[in-house]
């Protein structure tokens, strides 16, 4: 069984096989598939019209059954490696171990906001931009200048409280679990951490910093605890809903698996 | 990614940011452009009524050096209704420097796009500003999806 870890705990080797996987994926092309099928979603998602992979109730599964696709690719190259995630609520700072040499590189440098640390620095000539929504080629961040603080973890207990998975109209504007993770409502959890990371994690093109599959694998891992705290409420809507998918509805793009296939994360890995 | 004003773009965009370090982005953002409509000159907050969300005015000015503008989609529908194609949701069409940005309305009536798609913005024309300030001089690209 898979074990996905908090990022702070992996050793040397599992961040270096880490990286290198992605690398590797990044050279083959298989990287930038994941980011141009990404795209889709982020750009036909809409709070009035069909709605998949955000602003909806299949935010969670559908990122959930996007990063096991990911992994799956990732232990192609290197069977031992699972996903980690970012616990933003501990590792706060642009100083934290995630952002040195040895993992995913540092901040932007200021004026253009270029990577310069790390695999994923331009420099190091084996992470282009090929799919993107602007001509600059080379990765960007600018940690914490679009939103200082990441959420806290009162924040994010505020929102695993939260007993209702979905609401009406099933959107940006739901009062629910779902929209206040995603962060349209609330404290503003997932969101805000794209918006403190900066440069291409602001943009639809997000999956171009290796950070987002941490960064999604916390989000998904709040939804598992969340379900620990809420073993009664499940996911919802569970019947058909114009433009939204319901429990037993298949998923776009793979349209061979449903929210309800995505429920239990043990099928597929724990959480460390 | 072929069209004919890709080599304008970029030179409008090199030339616009380096007006913007001399005049100072607020002086800028400031003047409208010469053949401004007069209903774009304010970013009016729009009325929300019961029935939906009324279609932001628009807007047509230089800001920071680049070339904004932004006007309800022809046939737009601000997002509503299940029509199918490219266009999905898009009812309102922004521009930068003649290259399409695309943007969204959400349920509240704040927008987002694709250049800052993770925090929302009052109008189109603010996302449209906060889309410059991000590109930092760069040029828009088409998307690849799917
Ligand atoms: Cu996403
Ligand atoms: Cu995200």
């Amino acid at each position: 069984m898979a074990v996905r870890k908090n990022q702070a705990n992996l050793t040397a080797t599992e961040k270096r096989d880490f990286v290198d996987a992605i690398l590797e994926l990044k050279r083959t092309g298989r990287y930038d598939e994941f980011i141009s099928t990404h795209n889709a979603f982020i750009m036909s998602d809409t709070d009035n019209g069909e709605r998949t992979g955000h602003r909806s109730p299949s935010f969670l599964p559908w990122h959930r059954k996007f990063l096991l696709q990911f992994e799956e690719a990732l232990q192609s190259v290197t069977p031992s490696v699972t996903l980690p995630y970012w616990d933003w609520t501990v590792d706060r700072s642009p100083r934290s171990s995630l952002w040195a040499e040895d993992f995913l590189g540092g901040d932007g440098r200021s004026g253009d906001g270029r990577v310069t640390s790390g695999q994923f620095a331009f420099g190091s000539g084996k992470w282009p931009m090929n799919i993107r929504v602007d001509g600059r080629t080379f990765l960007r961040r600018a940690l914490g200048a679009g939103v200082r603080d990441l959420p806290t973890r009162a924040e994010v207990d505020r929102v695993l409280a939260m007993t209702t998975y979905d609401a009406a109209p099933w959107n940006s504007s739901s009062d629910s679990f779902r929209n206040n993770v995603e962060g349209w409502r609330g404290p503003n959890l997932h969101n805000r951490v794209h918006v403190w990371v900066g440069g291409q994690m602001t943009t639809g093109a997000s999956p171009n910093d290796p950070v987002f599959w941490l960064h999604h694998c916390f989000i998904d891992k709040l939804w598992a605890d969340w379900q620990r705290l809420h073993p009664r409420s499940g996911y919802l809507p569970t019947t058909g809903t114009t433009n939204v998918v319901a429990l037993n509805d298949t998923m776009k793009p793979w349209n061979d698996v449903t929210p309800a296939d995505m429920l239990d994360h043990t099928r597929f890995y724990t959480y460390a | 990614m072929s069209r004919p004003s890709r080599r304008l773009v970029l030179h409008r965009g090199a030339a616009g940011l380096a007006g913007a370090v001399l005049a100072g982005p607020a002086a800028v953002a400031a003047a409208p452009a010469a053949h401004a409509r007069p209903a774009a000159d304010k970013d009016h907050p729009r009325a929300h009524g019961p029935a939906g969300h009324e279609m932001p005015e628009p807007f047509d000015e230089i800001y920071e050096g680049r070339h904004i503008e932004g006007w309800p989609e022809e046939g737009g529908h601000g997002g509503h209704g299940g029509h199918d194609g490219p266009h999905e949701g898009m009812g309102f069409v922004v521009r930068i420097d003649n290259d399409d940005l695309h943007v969204m309305e959400n349920a509240n009536g704040s927008w987002v796009s694709v250049v800052n798609h993770y925090e929302t913005f009052t109008s189109p024309r603010g996302v449209a500003r906060a889309a410059v300030r991000e590109l930092n001089g760069a040029d828009l690209v088409p998307v690849v999806t799917g």
